[in-house]
């Protein structure tokens, strides 16, 4: 029978349609402000805080709409945005220490829709306002740190065993060891090349000199840089949560990139004061053999190194690091029982407490001191061009004595005040970068902007499907609207996918969808084109209709597949806003594909399929 | 309702040399004035920073500029967006200090000195784009482009022949060069959201060279007599309504987003207005009369014959 569908078709399309009308559905319900309550450090709250919560809130006489507990986190909603400031207020006294309270939104969904995992579309910064921040890692000072690293192992290594060599220098991601003889040379190899697997050792004897030559392998710079930017990720993580953000996001983008986006915030100097201090803790020994009047003077002993205090009064420290601000895994504010004073409680991981213990047993009695190092960024103009240079400025904050061995717990005390002992603790517990970090890019979006954004969008999108549908009615009449229907259709499709999927509506991905539409029609008047043509060939409706859709799906498989490759790259290369419409460029042609295609056909079916036909309404 | 009553006979393959020339004028004329006038780079690409305020009555620039003036930043531009309420501060790169701290130091006292001269002006947004990222985002947008263009050339070339490829895509480098030529002359910011309306217009101009080719391929088979301009020009009068309907139906959306969106969608359908006008024209003559030009014939479009396996068995 021409022109009719079989049922497998048009119970795709039904379930098509339905679907996706269910999970675009979440997009109509309003949003209510609300307070995100976890635990310190992302950990879970316990159910009974909920109880805690809604008497607090009972006694202030704030209105609440519900506390939830969900996924070791307590939603509580509100029934206005200022209740919901009122209650960020009255909550934090009674909140366990650490836990974060943040501001958002969650939509008033109906359980059932819950229930099925619907959720409206996630929105882009330029629509929700907040803050977008892109980071820069500075891999080559991560390599430098690791090769000081090894250095300062291989002359610990060599001493113990009784190895003499003569100087241990570096050259880049290289370092080169100096024997006296032979002998010394090969058995320096020996126990060198058996302890550090990862290097690549080569040595050459000429000219009466015995030199060592061991390199980090590509293989090994590859791990350290993957680790500085994982270490990093992590680091900032910990660092966001503790500003007490809902739905941070914090990715990785491209090698040496991390994106930090924070939706709903809207003063960006807190954020920098936390990811600006690219911050490096180590622990070094100071140089007690030495005089620091001596190296002050220009004779700074090899194997040592010069630092300034706080003071600026100079300090001799060892160049051996004991252990760096990645091997900190955690570390907590507090008073030393003994004195009252305040203290930070430091804890490490076993790696860190191995060394730490052999270091300390070593040299009990014996001041050791925590060297802060932070990176800067400086551009200067000179001859015209900017020139960018790395200012490090390295500080010793705490020098102290060993008053016995020990590991895995410590304690630093000889803090100013508990502010300080704070700020401390939550910088070591963050854990410090593994390599140094540079803010490359900013984007900050108030939340009137934001809305202004939407409404924007919103009354294009409204305004240019009105206008469209107006058209394509007056033009192809009956056929029209059906398109109309088709397109409608089509919409649905594109904010079900685009829900299901949680990809990020941005502005341009408004512009996107919008033009989708705009050309979408496209494919419908491809097809009564064509069947206008076949008409006027004298072909019958029926003969008409079905030669229409044929003929015209190549050329619109092959017009689309085109735009599909245009939107594939704009995703590729594209960044941010430019990825946004790509997603809703590359969404919105499949689904016209199906909509336009298979779609109009069901109702075209429908309406003239399986009876006479004496004229078509095109 | 119709464009066309009946299918039109224009014979457009008659006067390609008039149009070719007024392509190669306005192209060149586009390419001179981007060369003498340059382009108005947005932050994406130059670097720097960027303020949108926004203020509760409508505001004169002069008062901003002394505003500014008053101010110890040096450097700062300011001109009013989307409506006279709206103020958007532009901020050269900075050097000498701290770059990204600087930044936002000096966006600070940029809103100072404006909330001092005119109380409850609003900080929308604001935005730093480091000089490295502008570069990449350029040579990344860049990139872009030329994949587009590979990806579109093997395609159609895979799809149809080679010459129609090489027409395509010589009509579709004519399409960003005229919009990048208004861009210049206007002196209209061009950003990220313009490179991508650029892109959007390269997949919407293919879309419409390809209607307009498949219907050559397959009147090359069905019109046996006929000459190859015969054949492309009638090609081009059965899809005329459709080009024209096609257009229309994008155009209405376009309108409203460019009056409705705000700046930024604003600039981006500005950008696809233009390259739905120029790509119109450019699928209908730039690229069938190019490959007309480069020897396109009956021959090369059609379908090979089937001698498979199949027909060989005894």
């Amino acid at each position: 029978m021409i022109n009719r569908f079989p049922v497998w078709k048009n119970v795709i399309v039904v379930v098509v349609l339905l679907v996706s009308l269910l999970y675009a559905l979440p997009n109509m319900f309003s949003q209510d402000p609300s307070i995100d309550i976890s635990g310190p450090r992302g950990t879970a709250v316990a159910p009974a805080l909920a109880d805690t919560v809604k008497s607090a809130l009972g006694t202030a006489g704030i209105a609440f709409k519900s506390v939830e507990h969900k996924q070791g986190k307590l939603l509580v909603r509100f029934p206005t945005s200022d209740s919901q400031l009122k209650a960020q207020d009255v909550l934090a006294p009674v909140l366990p220490d650490g836990s974060t309270a943040a501001l958002t939104t969650l939509p008033d969904l109906p359980a059932w829709l819950v229930a099925i995992g619907a959720k409206p579309m996630y929105l882009g910064l330029d629509l929700r306002g907040g803050i977008h921040v892109l980071i820069d890692v500075d891999m080559e000072a991560a390599v430098d740190q690791a090769v000081d690293r090894y250095s300062g192992d291989m002359r610990t290594l060599l001493r113990d065993r009784k190895v003499r060599y003569l100087t241990l220098t570096q050259t880049g991601t290289a370092l080169d060891i100096k024997f006296a003889d032979a002998e010394s040379l090969a058995q320096g190899e020996k126990v060198l090349a058996d302890e550090f697997r990862s290097l690549a050792f080569n040595r050459s004897e000429e000219g009466g000199s015995f030199l060592l030559r061991a390199t980090l392998t590509p293989a090994e710079v590859k791990q350290i840089k993957k680790f500085a930017l994982e270490q990093n990720i992590t680091t900032l993580r910990n660092r966001v949560n503790a500003l007490g953000v809902a739905e941070p996001i914090i990715q990785q983008q491209g090698e040496r990139r991390i994106v930090v986006q924070l939706p709903g915030v809207q003063d960006p100097s807190r954020l920098k004061e936390l990811l600006g201090a690219t911050a490096t803790l180590e622990y070094r020994l100071v140089d007690t053999e030495h005089g620091v009047e001596d190296a002050v003077a220009g004779r700074v002993p090899a194997g040592s190194k010069l630092y300034k205090d706080r003071q600026g009064q100079p300090v001799l420290l060892k160049k051996r690091v004991i252990i760096t601000g990645n091997q900190i895994t955690d570390a907590t504010s507090g008073v030393d029982q003994r004195s009252g004073a305040p203290a930070v409680f430091v804890g490490l991981d076993s790696q860190g407490a191995r060394r730490m213990r052999d270091v300390t047993t070593e040299n009990v009695g014996k001041p050791m001191a925590v060297v802060f190092i932070e990176n800067r960024t400086v551009t200067r103009v000179a001859d015209g061009q900017q020139v960018k240079r790395k200012v490090l400025v390295e500080e010793v904050i705490s020098v102290a004595n060993i008053l016995e061995p020990f590991g895995r717990r410590f304690q630093t005390t000889g803090i100013d005040s508990p502010a300080e002992a704070r700020d401390l603790a939550l910088l070591l517990r963050s854990g410090a970068l593994a390599a140094p970090i540079e803010i490359i890019e900013e984007r900050t979006i108030g939340p009137s902007l934001g809305q202004a954004n939407v409404d924007r969008g919103v009354r294009s999108m409204i305004v240019g499907m009105a206008g469209v549908v107006i058209f394509v009615v007056a033009y192809y009449r009956m056929m029209g609207v059906l398109a109309v229907v088709s397109l409608l259709f089509n919409f649905i499709v594109i904010v079900g996918a685009m829900s299901i999927i949680q990809a990020t509506l941005t502005l341009p991905g408004i512009a996107g969808i919008v033009l989708t539409i705009g050309m979408a029609v496209d494919a419908n008047v491809l097809i009564y084109e064509r069947i206008r043509e076949e008409l006027r060939l004298g072909n019958s409706p029926h003969g008409a209709i079905h030669a229409g859709f044929e003929r015209a799906f190549t050329t619109i498989l092959d017009s689309n597949l085109t735009t599909l490759i245009a939107a594939v790259i704009l995703f590729s290369f594209g960044s941010g806003p430019v990825r946004g419409f790509a997603v809703t460029l590359f969404i919105g042609i499949l689904s016209t594909l199906f909509t336009a295609v298979t779609g109009t056909r069901a109702l075209v079916n429908l309406l003239y399929g399986g009876r006479r036909l004496a004229r078509v309404s095109v | 309702m119709e464009f066309f009553k009946k299918t039109p006979n224009i014979d457009f393959m008659g006067k390609r040399r008039i149009w070719f020339l007024i392509s190669a004028v306005i192209v060149v004329a586009s390419l001179l004035s981007v060369a003498i006038r340059g382009l108005n780079w947005g932050i994406d690409f130059t670097g720097g920073t960027l303020l949108e305020v926004h203020y509760a009555e409508p505001v004169d620039l002069d008062s901003v500029r002394a505003a500014l003036d008053a101010s110890s930043v040096g450097g700062a531009t300011a001109q009013h967006f989307g409506s006279s309420r709206d103020v958007m501060i532009r901020l050269a790169p900075e050097t000498g200090s701290t770059e990204e701290q600087a930044s936002t130091k000096r966006a600070q006292q940029v809103m100072a000195a404006l909330q001092a001269a005119t109380p409850g002006a609003e900080l929308r947004r604001t935005e730093f784009v480091g000089p490295q990222v502008g570069a990449e985002l350029a040579e990344n947008g860049f990139l872009a482009l030329l994949y587009t263009f590979g990806g579109i050339l093997l395609y159609v070339a895979l799809r149809f022949e080679w010459r129609l490829a090489l027409g395509s895509i010589l009509a579709l480098l004519h399409d960003p060069i005229l919009i990048v030529g208004v861009f210049s002359l206007t002196h209209l910011e061009f950003d990220l959201t313009v490179l991508a309306a650029i892109l959007a217009v390269i997949g919407y101009s293919i879309n419409d060279t390809v209607v307009v080719f498949d219907r050559i391929r397959e009147n090359f088979r069905k019109m046996r007599k006929e000459s190859p301009a015969e054949v492309i020009n009638s090609s081009i009068n059965q899809t005329l309504s459709r080009t024209l309907m096609t257009s229309v139906t994008t155009m209405i959306v376009l309108v409203a987003m460019y009056l409705l969106g705000g700046d930024m969608l604003g600039r981006f359908s500005l950008a696809i207005i233009l390259g739905i006008v120029v790509g119109t024209y450019s699928s209908i003559y730039i690229a069938s009369a190019l490959a007309l030009w480069m020897g396109v014939s009956r021959k090369d479009l059609m379908p090979v014959k089937k001698e498979d396996l199949l027909d060989q068995r005894p």
